[in-house]
């Protein structure tokens, strides 16, 4: 008995597959924007917050940071009804993405932050700017700017994360490569299929993610020469 | 109705943890081994080598594991294997966490300085002896920290072995849900135990950076 490949077979049914590219592209996109804003937002609390915050903050990035997403995604979906909280499995989804991401973006923008040098901001407390004008206009841009690679980096891992949101039934692209493979039998062709896109999607993310730091940041070598 | 007790809950995830345990430090193993070997490729003098085994980093990194371990689940089975689950997972992982661990390991060997490389061949050394005696001995000391630090991701990357079959703190915690109705009580005792294994870890990383860093800081 031998096997016959057929990997045409996937595209039996390409409104499943497009639906799922398009919820895999839906969920990075809002979970990354809101993720990051929710790191920023953790990196000032540790950094520059009300003391009682800092805390908080650190214990939420630790217990995110040495959890698995599938975990947390679970604990989201199944657990939060059981005290009340019932949300749908899109919401769910992007809750989660987004508490995931912000914890790691918290830590990697703190790294950033602790980079700038302090010169910095007493030039800035000189010129009479508050502190959130300070953080806001000189610590954030070159701190951003700093690991605007290694945010990139964690985004992509993020968004290749989501392919187990197929666990509690969002329609993203994994879920699309188990219903095809339900379908047709063809498990193997489906997969295949499914893992060259997010291969395509990473590389395409990357790409984004790049020019966007050089939109917001100018080339470096550029920026240091003004 | 049987009822389940707290205690009933913990005991039968601690008996599924040592899954998690085992395949985590047969998967770290592994990679470990198997990372070394594209280290010496990926560092090697020969083009194409370094050429295939980038090819063969960003394959693992661009791709879900997720999708890496349905490949090598359903892969291997075409092919007339009796796969079971647990060595599937394995040898997902084992692939997955070679090619992060031989990125991580590369950018060690890269921050030695040049001198050293272009010292060692002029004592006529061959590739090989100069990995051996000369990098990767001073590659080791800045490679510690990043790689325990990874450890913790390959933890959490044996949960979604959960999804193809394999028994560890995850499906376990999917199997009591299911037969108890206390997904908020199982799902937070499993997190919880994750991050028991995790949290040591991470923080054994960051104060093995802050050791070696020493001579770095001012």
């Amino acid at each position: 008995m031998s096997y016959h490949f057929d990997f045409l077979a996937p595209f039996d049914y390409p409104a499943v597959l497009i639906k799922g590219v398009l919820v895999t592209i839906e969920l990075i996109a809002i979970g990354g924007v809101l993720g990051v804003a929710v790191g920023i937002f953790g990196a000032w609390a540790r950094t520059q917050g009300p003391r009682w915050l800092r805390p908080l903050v650190s214990a939420y990035v630790e217990l995110i940071r040495n959890t698995p997403f599938l975990i947390q995604l679970f604990f989201i979906f199944f657990g939060l009804p059981g005290i009340g909280l019932q949300i749908g499995e899109m919401e769910a989804a992007v809750l989660a993405m987004v508490i995931n991401l912000g914890a790691y973006s918290c830590e990697i923008i703190r790294a950033g932050i602790a980079a700038v040098a302090r010169g910095q901001v007493e030039a800035g407390l000189s010129l009479a700017m508050t502190r959130m004008q300070i953080f806001r206009h000189v610590i954030l841009p070159p701190a951003l700017q700093k690991i605007w690679p290694a945010l990139s980096s964690q985004v992509v891992i993020v968004m290749l994360g989501s392919a187990v949101c197929s666990q509690i039934a969002v329609e993203e692209l994994a879920y699309a490569a188990n219903f095809i493979q339900g379908r047709n039998f063809r498990s193997f062709e489906s997969y295949l299929l499914s893992t060259a896109i997010y291969l395509l999607l990473a590389i395409g993310l990357r790409q984004l993610l790049r020019l966007i730091g050089d939109r917001l940041f100018g080339r470096p070598a550029a920026k240091e020469a003004t | 109705m049987i009822s389940f007790s707290v205690w009933d809950i913990v005991r039968n995830l601690l008996l599924a943890l040592r899954w998690t345990v085992l395949l985590s430090l047969a998967s770290f193993a592994l990679g470990g081994l198997l990372g070394l070997i594209i280290l010496f490729m990926r560092t090697s003098k020969q083009a194409w080598l370094r050429r295939l085994t980038k090819m063969y980093i960003e394959l693992f990194q661009g791709t879900p594991l997720l999708m890496q371990l349905f490949l090598a689940f359903f892969g291997l089975a075409l092919f007339g294997l009796e796969v079971p689950a647990w060595l599937a997972a394995a040898l997902a992982l084992t692939c997955w966490s070679s090619a992060y661990l031989a990125e991580i390991w590369r950018g060690c060997v890269d921050a030695v300085p040049r001198g050293q490389w272009e010292a060692s061949s002029c004592l006529a050394m061959s590739y090989m002896q100069q990995m051996r005696h000369v990098i990767l001995p001073q590659a080791l000391r800045i490679a510690i920290p990043p790689t325990v630090g990874f450890s913790v991701q390959i933890v959490k990357g044996t949960a979604v072995t959960s999804i193809i079959g394999f028994v560890e703190l995850s499906k376990a915690g999917t199997m009591i849900t299911n037969a108890t109705f206390q997904p908020f009580t199982v799902y937070a005792l499993v997190a919880l135990m994750y991050f028991a294994l995790c949290w040591p870890l991470s923080k054994y990383s960051q104060s093995l950076e802050r050791k070696y860093n020493a001579a770095n800081r001012h």
